[in-house]
């Protein structure tokens, strides 16, 4: 039965890994801002790489007017 | 037929501006969208289609000149060292996905910054460039040539962004849950059937582990609440977290004495619970409006330099070095800092953010004028009287102690907490009493039980729900409190008190009537030709006023300011203005009316009125009020329109006229000193002082993130037609208070029964505190929502 008390600990041990992982995350900020980073996640990575590397792919040529 | 402009979406007229065959309403637009082709920006109108900003004025050019001014940029980068600075702006017009897109790709448009962010809730746009590249005057530059101009005030200068309070209570409940979670589980055993039959290792550990886990629980977590207790017994008020703080203390002592005695782990699933759910509720209750601003003062309004102009030509210098006796000299658009008198040119100074009257006032030289008006026109010279800090508007400010405590000290919620603390008290003695003449011990079981059982979870829970609900559906219908205490304060109003320009009427529209000699279409035409040159807010109305007409090429033309404008359209002169302008003498002019007189080919044809106009349902909000409050109005302006307001308002209200800002600031104080709860609705700074004093002050604004003096609520211009059912709403958010407190005595009651009788087992209360606490919640935020919807409408 001592394995219980193992594994207890070690949950434990996870559950606060966890723990100090929000605490980071809270003290770096990202929590402060709920609603920009949903918006920017939907952006298109290609088309600023096409503009700024120009190797866009030829589909994105039609973009262009 | 309508033609939308490609960059900012609004009616482009007869005459667009038309670049590569697209259609502007303006060159400003034009301009945005050239630069944006060049740098192969046009995702910016595919995300969201005509996203652009129209400016109305565009900035002058060197309106970021004092950037260069080190002392300044000192203040306002966060962070620089030898090769790169990184500053925040403040942009309040952020309010799309494009917006987004296009702050963050700002290096595509220059090579010197490296990296931007944004911030779209706090409407803050973050950015790091390489100051060899490119200087934080250039940035502004950059941001204001795409229409996004940052705003820069004296306060965002000396306090730096933070919401460091709000990342504390976020920790909190982590830990909070964190050991919420696991205690919950080491005590699962106890509760289960033949969870007696555990090793007595394993109950050990299990104790063991608990306790260490609600340590930071209760000396970090709940810290807040002990605090607030202990202020409010200094001030010798009994506060809602007093009887909290007891439950904690009993729970975490008793708890802590059965683990030390080997009797099992106590109450700590309970005490944890308690305190995550406390811990929600607080960080429900406090969601806040973080774009806006309800604590501005003239320091939020007021620039961050101005010109001096001293023997050896021009300086940029910080206000805050402005003395009396220095000259300084003022530009189109810019603001005056402090009073002075004009030395030369010819001020015609806007007065809309103090008064909410937008037609400018012209000053002479010699002429005293006040800080906080705008030029509008050609420079001025200035020299300084008073200190900005002594000036006029600035003072009402300053014998102003910030935010005294109102009124929260006899909060209904706190009465009834007083009287809850006491009564439960009481019973904890008597119990204590009747059981101790039988077995001690088992007296101070049922002492720490009563304190334990009646911590008033749900009674604490009920507040913040029910006021946090009630915010966010305010805020969703354009109503944004400042904080949840504002609700009470509302429900409490026994007076309102309305300014009227600006607040009554509308700001940007007026009505026009003309008198005189018939006009053709063809002479209305002329007219609307000239009118289209000027940027005087009435030329805007009546270009408005006049659109069917078309617009014809005008020759020559000139404006005088403060006077008139004179043209040549199809051979014919026009001459519009003032009645000495126009026809060359004065006239004694009723002062109730602005009339813009008009004579073609020097024989005078009539004259244009121009009068304000009431928002639309101010009849309906005034009919709906006067019956349940006494309706007040004071207005800095003439009896002119006495007649008309006394028909809407009806015979008991209280009508004032010619009122400063300091007689405003007053009268609330009378109001207040008679015992009387006053709701101020006001928008302009000569309000400020009033709304200040009130105990409730509403500023009206057209758009919520510019400019509105200090204030405890924000009223969007065009939900005003919905204000009397805000008020209104409030008595219903005390409605669910009231059930929600009924519901969680009976929880009392069941749980008390049970702590006088020594009956209290940890599983009792692990039942009944989360139970009492979820439905609490539930009920308040459900009916809050559902009430919002049938009485409020949709969003």
């Amino acid at each position: 039965m001592s394995v219980i008390i193992i594994l207890i600990i070690i949950g434990v041990v996870v559950a606060g890994g966890f723990l100090v992982a929000f605490i980071w995350a809270v003290r770096d900020g990202q929590f402060d801002d709920d609603y920009t980073p949903s918006v920017r996640m939907l952006f298109d990575r290609e088309n600023s790489a096409e503009s700024t590397t120009d190797e866009g792919s030829s589909e994105n040529q039609t973009d262009k007017q | 037929m309508k033609q939308p402009c490609i960059h900012c979406g609004s009616d482009c007229g007869n005459n667009p501006v038309i670049w590569n065959d697209k259609p502007f309403c303006c060159h400003g637009c034009k301009a945005v969208y050239q630069i944006l082709h060049e740098k192969d920006l046009q995702h910016y109108y595919q995300i969201q289609p005509m996203a652009g900003i129209r400016l109305e004025n565009p900035p002058q050019l060197d309106k970021f000149a004092f950037l260069d001014n080190p002392e300044i940029a000192e203040k306002l980068l966060d962070f620089h060292d030898g090769e790169i600075s990184r500053v925040t702006f403040f942009i309040p017009v952020i309010h799309c996905a494009s917006c987004i897109w296009l702050l963050e790709h700002l290096h595509q448009l220059h090579p010197g910054i490296t990296f931007s962010s944004v911030n779209f809730p706090r409407k803050e746009v973050h950015i790091t460039f390489k100051h060899q590249q490119i200087t934080l005057r250039q940035v502004a530059e950059l941001l204001a040539s795409l229409h996004y101009v940052p705003e820069i005030t004296l306060d965002r200068l000396s306090k730096k962004s933070g919401s460091r309070t709000n990342r504390r209570l976020l920790v909190k409940i982590g830990i909070a849950s964190f050991s919420f979670m696991n205690i919950m589980l080491f005590t699962f055993p106890d509760y289960v059937p033949g969870g007696e039959f555990i090793e007595k290792e394993f109950r050990n550990l299990f104790s063991i582990l608990s306790f260490i886990l609600i340590l930071p629980v209760v000396f970090y977590s709940a810290s807040d609440y002990y605090l607030s207790a202990w202020k409010g017994l200094k001030k010798r008020i009994i506060s809602i977290d007093l009887p909290i703080t007891l439950g904690i203390l009993a729970l975490f002592l008793q708890s802590s004495w059965e683990i030390f005695h080997g009797h099992g782990l106590g109450y700590m699933d309970s005490l944890a619970g308690l305190i995550f759910f406390l811990l929600i509720g607080k960080w429900y209750q406090g969601k806040t409006y973080e774009s806006l601003s309800f604590e501005r003062d003239y320091r939020s309004y007021f620039p961050v330099a101005v010109t001096r102009i001293n023997s050896g030509g021009q300086e940029i210098i910080p206000i805050s070095k402005l003395r009396p006796g220095d000259r300084i000299l003022i530009r189109n658009q810019e603001l005056i800092p402090a009073d002075s008198l004009i030395e030369s040119g010819t001020g015609s100074i806007d007065y809309s953010f103090v008064t909410g009257e937008s037609i400018p006032v012209v000053k002479h030289p010699g002429d005293l004028v006040f800080a906080g008006g705008r030029q509008t026109g050609s420079s001025i010279v200035l020299k300084v009287e008073k200190e900005v800090e002594q000036s006029y508007l600035t003072q009402l400010w300053n014998q102003q102690e910030k935010y005294p405590e109102k009124q929260l000290l006899r909060s209904q919620i706190n009465l009834v907490s007083q009287y809850f603390t006491v009564v439960v008290l009481l019973i904890a003695f008597t119990a204590f009493l009747y059981w101790a003449g039988r077995d001690f011990s088992r007296a101070i079981f049922v002492f720490s039980s009563v304190l334990i059982v009646a911590c008033p979870c749900a009674l604490a829970l009920t507040i913040p729900f029910t006021f946090g609900s009630t915010l966010r559906v305010f805020g969703k219908r354009g109503f944004y409190l400042r904080t949840a205490d504002v609700i009470e304060t509302l429900h409490r109003t026994t007076d309102v008190v309305f300014d009227k320009t600006g607040t009554l009427t509308l700001s940007r529209q007026m009505a026009v009537n003309y008198t005189g000699q018939p006009l053709s279409a063809e002479e209305l035409s002329l007219v609307r030709s000239v009118v289209q040159h000027s940027s005087h807010p009435l030329s805007v109305t009546l270009y408005d006023h006049l659109a069917p007409y078309p617009v014809l090429p005008v020759t020559t033309y000139s404006e005088v300011p403060g006077m008139g404008i004179t043209a040549e359209v199809n051979g014919k002169r026009i001459n519009l203005g003032s009645h000495y302008f126009v026809q060359g003498s004065h006239l004694e002019e009723t002062a109730s009316e602005t009339r813009v007189y008009l004579s073609i080919n020097r024989q005078l044809k009539g004259y244009f009125t121009v009068t304000n106009i009431y928002r639309p349902g101010l009849e309906a909000i005034v009919q709906n009020l006067k019956g349940r409050y006494r309706l007040h109005l004071i207005t800095g302006d003439n009896e002119a329109e006495k007649s008309r307001l006394r028909e809407i308002f009806g015979e008991d209200a209280m009508l004032l006229f010619h009122q400063t800002p300091t007689m405003k600031r007053d009268y609330i104080r009378k109001l207040r000193s008679e015992g009387r709860r006053v709701l101020m609705i006001g928008d302009g700074l000569n309000d400020a002082g009033a709304l200040m004093e009130s105990d409730t002050g509403i500023a009206i604004a057209d758009d919520v993130y510019s400019f509105s003096p200090a204030c405890d609520a924000i009223l969007s211009a065009s939900r005003f037609p919905l204000l009397h059912r805000f008020l209104k709403f409030t008595g219903s958010s005390f409605g669910v208070v009231r059930v929600s407190f009924a519901l969680s005595f009976l929880y009392n009651l069941i749980g008390l029964s049970f702590a006088v009788t020594a009956r209290l087992s940890p599983l009792v209360a692990a039942i009944l505190m989360p139970i009492s606490s979820v439905t609490v919640v539930a009920l308040a935020t459900f009916s809050i929502t559902f009430l919002a919807w049938r009485k409020l409408g949709r969003m």
